[in-house]
């Protein structure tokens, strides 16, 4: 190669050296620490752990919440892209929802526990409204809200806002013409929708459900500042094993962990990009 | 009834404004409650503006001086992030359109990798990576940036490529050279105004999600807005959730600005 071809990617050196460092080096000592022992050995030790029963709940815990609140969200956050038909992109009213979808779903975190302990904790505004107004205590069974179950609603929360800015791109590019045709050739609103429009949005449909599923699995600090206590779901594990580096044997787990939750992320994400492909024939 | 709405293909007037209203109500009322708690006093249902005005009472500084250090700190991670963006990965990106569009794919590779591979995840590897940088750069709050630069990769990659999509560089470029014009004027005289909305985009979203960012601030034990307003909230919960409100409605704004700065840039192409 020349002087000037090598001289023509210096250019790019200065943002390869940084994703090398920060995000290729990271994501490597991430998921192979769990392959050794503190003192640099290897070892299968760590993986195995990932059998262990309160790690195995753990990412059954995480799979659920992570597939109910997908699902919720999917269809709530669809429901909302079709009343949202026929408005014009610019409109203030679409501004406005994109905006707020957009804080909730990608900014709330820590906020978000707030919000729902200042609405459904103990002293929250709906549980004491419902104490008082219908005689009914909803913590009579427990705390409920800072175990697993308190998950669904903070992440049913994000997930419908997140559903919102993914899947609206997909219900607008539905062409006015297919329903046209759909018209001519005698068609109801019936056969448009099941015929026409639910085929052609379907791969968009299932792709941001798994980009739901991703975003439930891997999200850390809603629950976080919900659930002080224990590690039921896997990015809590992550923190016990992280925090307490002390405790004997479990120096790697972090990694190990995170190597579960990786190939976890990229089966989805992958399966994610598959289904976006599938829409984007459509999106010409 | 308009001819979309007779096809079936959108909804009536009325269908859209009930799932409107009763998915905006689901919505709304887990805020009130937020902005609500923060107007508590005891545990009695009676309210009070003291937690407001206590913010601006003379031992205030003193009370919420950690809260007051972590706003700070950031605000300088905010800057810091929206400068490696500018610095770093803006350019690269020009230069990727410009003179290797097919390295276009392997860049938009790398900047939504961060998606498959969250925070949680990043940190764990982060964590010797750090104690390397703090040797070098020593302890300050400021290089978390180099983390949250990957953070925001995902969102500013998405605002300035659509930016970079809808204007012809190669041929602006080209005739900026042929005038004379040498590559440091190109960039700054002729490609940066042109992208200055996609930009200007990139920054707002990367101070939010800065703003927002927990995860990582508080595995590698620093100290940032998320993980003061979680300290704060155990001793103080109603300045916490002030606090909160008043961030969430700040990156709303942002975000706000945002849409009306792409909505601004329509206007002008239609009309």
């Amino acid at each position: 190669m020349s002087v000037r071809g090598v001289a023509r990617y210096a250019g790019l050196t200065p943002f390869a050296l940084y994703v090398l460092i920060f995000l290729a080096i990271p994501t490597t000592l991430a998921v192979a620490t769990g392959f050794f022992t503190d003192e640099g050995e290897f070892t299968w030790a760590n993986i195995a752990g990932l059998a262990a029963p309160n790690i195995l709940m753990a990412f059954w815990s995480s799979f659920w919440v992570s597939a109910v609140t997908a699902v919720i969200g999917a269809v709530a956050g669809a429901l909302v892209c079709y009343a949202l038909l026929g408005t014009r992109a610019e409109s203030t009213l679409r501004t406005i929802v994109d905006s707020i979808a957009s804080v909730l779903a990608q900014f709330g975190g820590v906020m978000l526990a707030f919000v729902f302990i200042a609405a459904i904790g103990f002293q929250g505004l709906i549980t004491l409204w419902i104490k008082n107004q219908l005689g009914i205590d909803i913590y009579a069974d427990g705390a409920w809200l800072y175990q697993v179950q308190g998950l669904l609603l903070p992440y049913i929360y994000f997930q419908v806002p997140l559903m919102v800015i993914t899947f609206m791109p997909a219900l607008q590019g539905l062409k006015s013409q297919w329903a046209e045709a759909n018209a001519t050739l005698g068609g109801t609103r019936f056969t448009y929708w099941t015929r026409i429009a639910f085929p052609v949005l379907a791969p968009s449909f299932f792709g941001s459900l798994l980009l739901l599923f991703a975003n439930a699995f891997s999200s850390y600090a809603t629950a976080a500042a919900l659930i002080s206590q224990g590690a039921q779901i896997v990015p809590l594990q992550i923190r016990a094993a992280l925090v307490s580096e002390t405790v004997l044997g479990r120096e790697n787990m972090a990694g190990a962990l995170a190597l579960g939750m990786v190939v976890v992320m990229v089966i989805v994400m992958w399966g994610y990009s598959v289904l976006q492909a599938r829409t984007s024939r459509w999106q010409r | 009834m308009s001819a979309a709405s007779k096809l079936g293909t959108e909804p009536s007037r009325v269908t859209r404004w009930l799932i409107l209203g009763v998915v905006g109500l689901a919505f709304a009322i887990p805020m009130i409650a937020l902005v609500e708690f923060t107007f508590r006093q005891g545990l009695q249902g009676e309210h009070t503006l003291d937690h407001w005005t206590g913010l601006f009472s003379e031992d205030a500084a003193r009370t919420y001086r950690g809260l007051f250090t972590a706003i700070g700190n950031s605000l300088l991670l905010a800057v810091v992030t929206v400068g490696i963006v500018l610095v770093v990965l803006m350019p690269t990106m020009v230069l990727v359109q410009l003179q290797f569009p097919r390295l276009r794919r392997v860049l938009e590779f790398i900047c939504i990798i961060p998606i498959t591979v969250p925070a949680i995840v990043l940190v764990v590897g982060l964590a010797p990576v750090y104690s390397i940088v703090v040797k070098l750069f020593g302890g300050s709050i400021w290089t978390l940036a180099f983390a949250y630069g990957i953070t925001v990769l995902p969102y500013a990659y998405r605002a300035i490529q659509s930016s970079l999509d809808a204007v012809d560089l190669v041929t602006l470029s080209e005739a900026a050279r042929s005038l004379g014009a040498n590559w440091l004027v190109v960039l700054w005289r002729v490609l940066l105004p042109n992208l200055r909305r996609g930009i200007l985009a990139a920054a707002f979203i990367s101070v939010a999600v800065v703003l927002g960012e927990f995860t990582i601030a508080s595995l590698l034990n620093r100290v940032n807005l998320q993980t003061a307003l979680l300290q704060v909230s155990q001793s103080d919960p109603y300045v916490a959730a002030i606090f909160a409100f008043l961030a969430l409605l700040f990156v709303f704004i942002l975000l706000l600005l945002i849409g009306w700065l792409g909505r601004s840039r329509r206007d002008r192409s239609t009309s």
